[in-house]
């Protein structure tokens, strides 16, 4: 493979999660996308989950061969920029994001709401007290590894506050398991294993879009749902700047913006020229919607993750 | 004789130096770890639990195991019936069985999505569930009740066949048999196989990961990987490798003035001799039944589940292979090399020197892979990226792992070919290379090899400092078998569970055979 036409190729590292470079994810046409006009050899790496990645990353150090991370979210940034390894971005976009966006290190590509994701013929619970006190069993992400997991967390604390600790004690006997990433609970939940999985509002158009199968849909919960908004970011230590530059500008581009929504799933951060697919859900009011800022949520955190995990232990 | 001196010389130098790298392994890694750590202080309500969890399910795993084994052992030194012999032979699969692909048979028999739950839900009740605590015990019972059937199984053929016809002849009552045979039999065995199965159990980390189902079945093996790499808390990982430490510590103390079962499988195959069969032959066949079925359905369920699918594996699965078997082969050339070291320099120094490999033996058992990686990692980390070092770490780190196992096969062989042939090399003034070539090497042959076997299958299904180590591009079968199963990939997952099982006894098989080969042509 390596020709010496290859070897003086330049190399552009990217750290994301699994899911976005499995084969049914984003990652293989964004890499055939970026390749084609870039000149270099974009090796994207899936580093577990999205909250995972930036462990990984605070393992390595200004070692680290990565010159993006790409899949880290608005709850983890505060903590990304507190570690002093990324590197202010230059570009800008017209972001559809919702509460806009300015942040100097990092840079949107798509958003969504989480919510419990169940087959549609289910009556679920319409909100975490009912879920507790029902039977349904429910599969769900580590906060400490997974992003949706993290966003699980600051969820409960934004529509419960101080209760949120009785609430994940109610919730404890509901929960099949906690996985490391998104992929093994979702996967989990298509096998049967639980009655729900925490994921998208988006996530039930993959099954009616990608597979003409429209049994899948996803609870509504009367709290309103938490959003999550996944960012990239350059790293300080990088050997090629102008390159990971024009992959986060390539990264609002139309055409990245486009293999989203069928691919990753998500709301994309610049809405592409031909729209959204048909059957892709309309993004909720603002009544409905939930979100700390990355300020707000750093300090959170710590505070909910010892009330989950303490909850969970018992 | 200055040759003789200096032959002398060199084995405990030799000797003195796999000690030292031990303890600088077990030992060292600890201090690395303790002064970095942060105290007792710095673990919160979560961290406690884990503790909690650790000793309760240990505790918990180590008492059904050796009760469980108790009634089985019975059966089996009892009944004489076809497949006794194959049975007793897969009773010791297990010991080598890779921790991850017991859990995804395991998980295929007992989950959710398993047969027992179809069978349920069929019959209308209510699904299995698994995940956490009963998945722990029930992974860590799977395990260590054919272990320590083995043991008991062991006692039973160790009592001489005399003392059978005396029981027989005086009263022959179930009392009698229990009261003369069993019970002194139970007193000398029970302790040292719950405490080996508690140690085991203590020190599981892939079991815990792969079905803990969060912090309530989270084990401090677990619970020092999480801090590592999740949290990225070394402070804490360091405070939790103390804490684990300390408590492997106290058990091996404890493990030292207990007898520790032999874990040599000799003498297994001795046909049953008492008298008194007939009479139980149902509850012994029901028992029988029910912990063959226990071993050998979660194993066909993979076996049927992943054979189809071994062609459509990805091209990965090939190098995982390789870089598998390259990590094993290192750890057992690593391992022999030091069991060789340490029993031809202490196996004939008298008592203290044995107690000390003994001791050695003991401390390799109880040292955990994760706090042994812990420290590996804090004193690479000022100097250099230390996943660069993943596959020396995890061949050595794996080696360590089994040692004590080889230890426990090989010392004993050296000490007996010195006691039984050292006059005859004297008197018959035999060289160096006779003496090597032509009586200790063809005596060693055989447990060599099967210590060897050990080392390799023990390696091969590793799935610990690996994990702590491991690079996204790095692979080895545990590892993709694992990561295939968080991405539910079960087919898939199956087939490379097939594919390690047969490459793990492929090479047991092979060193094992190769000691046998020649052990019948001295």
């Amino acid at each position: 493979m390596a020709t010496t036409a290859m070897a003086d190729t330049p190399v552009l590292t990217v750290y994301t999660y699994d899911s976005f470079v499995s084969d049914w994810g984003p990652g293989p046409a964004v890499e055939a996308a970026f390749e084609a006009n870039c000149g270099c050899d974009l090796q994207m790496i899936g580093a577990g989950d999205g909250a995972a990645l930036l462990a990984r990353l605070k393992l390595e150090g200004s070692r680290t061969d990565a010159d993006i991370i790409l899949g880290l979210d608005t709850n983890l940034t505060a903590a990304a920029a507190e570690t002093g390894l990324f590197a202010p971005i230059l570009m800008t976009a017209n972001y559809n994001v919702p509460g806009g966006w300015t942040d100097p290190l990092f840079a949107p590509f798509d958003w969504g709401y989480f919510a419990f994701v169940k087959n549609a013929e289910i009556e679920s619970p319409t909100n975490f007290r009912a879920l507790a006190d029902s039977d349904f069993k429910i599969v769900i992400q580590d906060p400490r590894s997974s992003t949706p997991g993290l966003g699980l967390l600051m969820w409960v604390k934004a529509a419960y506050g101080d209760d949120a600790a009785q609430i994940w004690a109610d919730l404890s006997d509901n929960i099949v398991t906690v996985t490391a990433g998104w992929s093994e609970a979702y996967g989990m939940f298509l096998e049967g294993e639980a009655d729900m999985v925490l994921s998208y509002t988006t996530s039930p158009a993959y099954h009616l879009i990608a597979e003409g199968d429209a049994s899948k849909s996803y609870a509504v919960f009367d709290e309103g749902h938490y959003m999550q908004i996944e960012v990239a970011g350059k790293l300080a230590s990088t050997d090629q700047s102008a390159l990971a530059d024009q992959f986060l500008q390539f990264m609002v581009s139309d055409v990245f913006q486009s293999i989203i929504p069928t691919t990753n799933w998500m709301f994309p951060a610049v809405t592409p020229i031909a729209g959204l697919p048909d059957g892709f859900p309309n993004a909720l009011s603002a009544a409905q919607s939930l979100i700390f800022s990355p300020t707000e949520a750093a300090a959170l955190r710590n505070v909910a993750l010892t009330e989950w995990q303490t909850a969970l232990s018992q | 004789m200055a040759d003789r001196i200096i032959a002398i010389i060199l084995r405990i130098i030799l000797g003195g130096a796999v000690l030292a790298a031990l303890l600088l392994f077990s030992i060292g890694t600890a201090v690395a770890v303790a002064t970095q750590g942060l105290g007792l202080g710095r673990l919160g309500v979560a961290d406690w639990s884990a503790i909690r969890f650790t000793l309760w399910q240990a505790c918990l795993s180590a008492g059904l195991s050796v009760t469980i084994a108790i009634p089985v052992a019975r059966a089996l030194a009892r009944q004489n019936f076809l497949g006794r012999q194959a049975l007793i032979t897969l009773l010791g699969a297990p010991f080598i069985l890779p921790v991850i692909v017991g859990v995804l048979g395991l998980l295929a028999v007992f989950g959710r999505a398993g047969w027992i739950s179809d069978v349920l839900t069929w019959t209308g009740f209510a699904k299995l569930s698994i995940y956490g605590a009963p998945g722990v015990i029930l992974a860590h019972v799977f395990f260590n009740l054919p272990l320590a059937t083995r043991f008991l199984l062991q006692g039973w053929s160790a009592v001489p066949s005399e003392r059978f016809r005396v029981v027989q002849s005086l009263a022959a009552s179930p009392w009698a048999y229990f009261r003369l045979i069993e019970w002194p039999l139970l007193k000398s065995v029970v302790p040292g196989a719950f405490l080996l199965v508690f140690l085991l159990c203590l020190t599981s980390f892939a079991v815990a990961l792969a079905v803990g189902g969060g912090p309530r079945g989270t084990t401090i093996e677990l619970a020092i990987y999480q801090a590592f790499r999740l949290d990225f808390d070394l402070g804490k990982a360091a405070s939790l490798a103390l804490v684990q430490f300390t408590l492997c510590g106290v058990v091996a103390v404890m493990a030292f003035l207990v007898p520790l079962p032999q874990t040599d499988g000799l003498g297994l195959g001795r046909l049953p001799q008492r008298l008194d069969a007939s009479g139980h032959r149902g509850v012994d066949f029901m028992w029988i039944t029910i912990s063959a079925a226990f071993l050998i359905l979660p194993l066909g369920a993979i076996l049927i589940r992943g054979l189809g699918h071994i062609a459509s594996l990805p091209h990965q699965v090939f190098t995982a292979s390789i870089t598998s078997v390259l990590i094993a082969l290192a750890s057992t050339v690593v391992c022999i090399s030091m069991a060789l070291g340490l029993s031809l320099a202490f196996a004939r120094r008298g008592q203290v020197a044995r107690n000390l490999a003994e001791g050695m033996g003991i401390l390799g058992l109880a040292t955990s892979p994760l706090v042994v990686g812990t420290g590996i990692f804090l004193m690479i980390f000022p100097f250099a990226h230390p996943m660069t070092f993943a596959l020396p770490i995890t061949a050595s780190v794996n080696a360590m792992m089994a040692l004590p196992f080889a230890l426990r096969v090989l010392m004993p062989a050296v000490r007996e070919t010195y006691a039984d042939y050292l006059t005859l090399r004297c008197s018959l003034n035999l060289t160096r290379w006779v003496w090597l070539h032509r009586i200790l090497l063809p005596r060693l042959r055989r447990p060599l090899g099967f210590a060897a076997g050990l080392a390799a299958a023990l390696s091969m299904g590793d799935l610990g400092v690996i994990a702590l180590f491991a690079d996204p591009d790095l692979q080895t079968l545990p590892l993709m078998l694992y990561r295939l199963m968080g991405a539910y990939r079960m087919d898939q997952a199956a087939a490379v569970a097939v594919v390690l099982v047969a490459q793990s006894l492929a090479l047991f098989w092979m060193f094992d055979r190769g000691g046998r080969g020649y052990a019948g042509s001295p």
